[in-house]
């Protein structure tokens, strides 16, 4: 039985030691092999790994949206046109990664395992500070593969539900962790897409009005950042645009995003540069 | 004068089981019963922080009696070993079997070692499949047995006369309503015939619900839901609760 090679198939005791809710610091005593920062790193040398690129969010009273495009590059080829890079953290929370897109993956699937983890073990959700922080240490054990070019930046947002409102977590690739306010943009295509939001965003805006502000950044990085893909008509292959309210985690359907990119292409087919904000 | 003195192994067996069934029978009982979308967990508890019925992963959950730091133990064992495994693997690959038989080899060898205390826990692993015939029910007494059970299964103080309550009423597809109407008749009856009553503030309740759209199929039905269905019709449609009763039991709580 897989669970217990070493005895006559009864739980260790690793499974049955009161104390830690993480499902982390299970793995570390039990199957340490299993956690990525205890993989063994190539001394030096460059590997060619596909990377996901360009994750905005913006709040909204109300909630907020997290959205990222769909394109995966190895050096200057598309690796990947239809990737998705923006996932459910848990019920009130999502999580979008940029940078490696292989470790990115399963740094989505441990977080979330450990959110899911935490919860059933002790009957009650981490907290959303608590679930930041807990993205924040698993960025930093990934610090030796970063410095080998293998960086994974998270963009983390979620419904805060003891102080009502959707909330912003950026972080750096040490694990550093700042919370934004309004707006944030990860990835090759983050500067652009910053731009358009900063110029762009209002503190009243709508569920629907967020949800075309996203689109519109990440419009705006495609545009001017190799990296990152536009939204691509011919193949229906639209940006994964995430809402998280009070009712908790919900995904845009193709046919609610089609509906807001066909709006903005028409737009831009008159002005390419999207819409403009005022002078003074 | 300490004389060591025989005693049969079938005699310290019997001694060791008598024991453990004694613990268990001193609790309340859980019932489990299966209904036309799913599994439903009744226990009888009073608290609200110590849980008899908990989640173990998407499609199954877990029912305990007996001694709770014991039990717990065993929870959290079990979430353990379900959370490594569809890390290891995928999230299909864990399954009610496999985890009542780890289940049932940990009690069987606390049971059988000398060295140990018999645990005083009674359990029940329930997995909801696509339809009922693919739900799964596995009761793990105390020794490390294992017994499949269909339809109802209650465990805990009193368990003979509850089982042999619900065999007699329980039918395949019933509502949720009836369902849970069911399980509280039977646990208001106590062993000499009489009858109490039992208010919804006395209930633990919770569902692995297959029509639930979540990945994880595990809810508690607690507070107003839990009133409604308690004092619901039962589907007649008479009841005024009626109508929210027939939706997703998710919309509340």
């Amino acid at each position: 039985m897989e669970a217990n090679p070493r005895s006559i198939g009864r739980l260790p005791a690793a499974f049955l030691t009161p104390g830690s809710s993480s499902f982390m610091d299970f793995l570390a005593e039990h199957q340490p092999a299993m956690l990525p920062r205890n993989r063994q790193l190539p001394a030096q040398g460059v590997i060619e790994a596909p990377h996901g690129t360009t994750i905005v969010a913006a709040s909204f009273p109300g909630g907020v949206v997290l959205a990222g495009d769909r394109r995966a590059t190895m050096g200057n080829i598309i690796a990947q046109r239809d990737i998705e890079k923006v996932f459910p953290a848990d019920e009130y929370s999502a999580v979008g990664i940029a940078g490696t897109a292989g470790l990115a993956v399963e740094m989505v699937k441990l977080f979330q395992l450990e959110l899911e983890h935490f919860e059933k073990v002790e009957g009650v959700q981490l907290s959303l500070e608590g679930k930041a922080n807990r993205l924040s240490t698993m960025i930093r054990s990934n610090l030796g593969m970063a410095m080998q070019g293998l960086a994974v930046v998270p963009l983390f947002a979620g419904w805060d539900v003891d102080r009502q409102k959707g909330r912003i977590f950026s972080y750096d690739v040490t694990g550093g962790r700042s919370e934004e306010h309004g707006f944030a943009a990860t990835g090759s295509g983050s500067l652009f897409a910053r731009g358009a939001l900063k110029k762009l965003f209002r503190d009243d805006l709508t569920e629907s009005q967020a949800t075309t502000l996203v689109i519109q950044a990440l419009y705006d990085a495609a545009d001017d950042d190799s990296a990152t893909g536009g939204p691509d008509l011919a193949r229906r292959i639209y940006p994964i645009v995430t809402v998280i309210t009070d009712e908790g985690f919900r995904k845009l359907t193709e046919a609610q995003l089609s509906e807001v990119v066909r709006a903005i292409h028409e737009r831009r087919l008159e002005e390419p540069d999207g819409p403009r904000a005022a002078l003074l | 004068m300490s004389t060591p003195f025989y005693v049969s192994p079938q005699q310290a067996m019997a001694d060791r089981a008598e024991y453990a069934r004694k613990g268990i029978a001193r609790g309340r009982s859980v019932v489990v019963l299966q209904y036309n979308d799913g599994v439903v967990f009744v226990a009888e508890n009073p608290s609200r922080a110590l849980h008899k019925v908990s989640e173990i992963y998407d499609r199954i959950a877990f029912a305990a009696v007996g001694k709770y730091n014991e039990f717990e133990n065993l929870r959290i064992g079990g979430v353990r070993y379900a959370d490594l495994r569809g890390y290891t693997y995928d999230r299909e690959d864990v399954t009610a079997r496999g985890l009542a038989n780890v289940y049932a080899q940990t009690l069987g060898t606390i049971f059988s070692s000398a060295g140990e205390k018999p645990y005083e826990v009674e359990l029940i692993v329930a997995e909801v499949g696509a339809g009922p015939e693919d739900d799964q029910i596995y009761r793990l007494p105390h020794d490390g047995s294992i017994v499949d059970e269909h339809g109802s299964v209650a465990v805990g103080g009193n368990a003979d006369q509850i089982s042999s309550y619900l065999d007699q009423r329980h039918r395949d597809g019933m509502t949720l309503s009836e369902a849970l109407k069911l399980a509280v008749e039977s646990l208001t009856r106590d062993t000499n015939g009489g009858e109490r009553t039992l208010t919804a503030e006395q209930l633990e309740v919770a569902v692995l619900d297959r029509t639930r759209p979540q990945q994880r199929k595990f809810k508690r039905i607690l507070g107003r839901q839990l009133s409604r269905l308690l004092e619901g019709d039962g589907g007649s449609g008479a009841a005024k609760g009626a109508p929210e009763e027939a939706g997703n039991p998710a919309d509340d709580d």
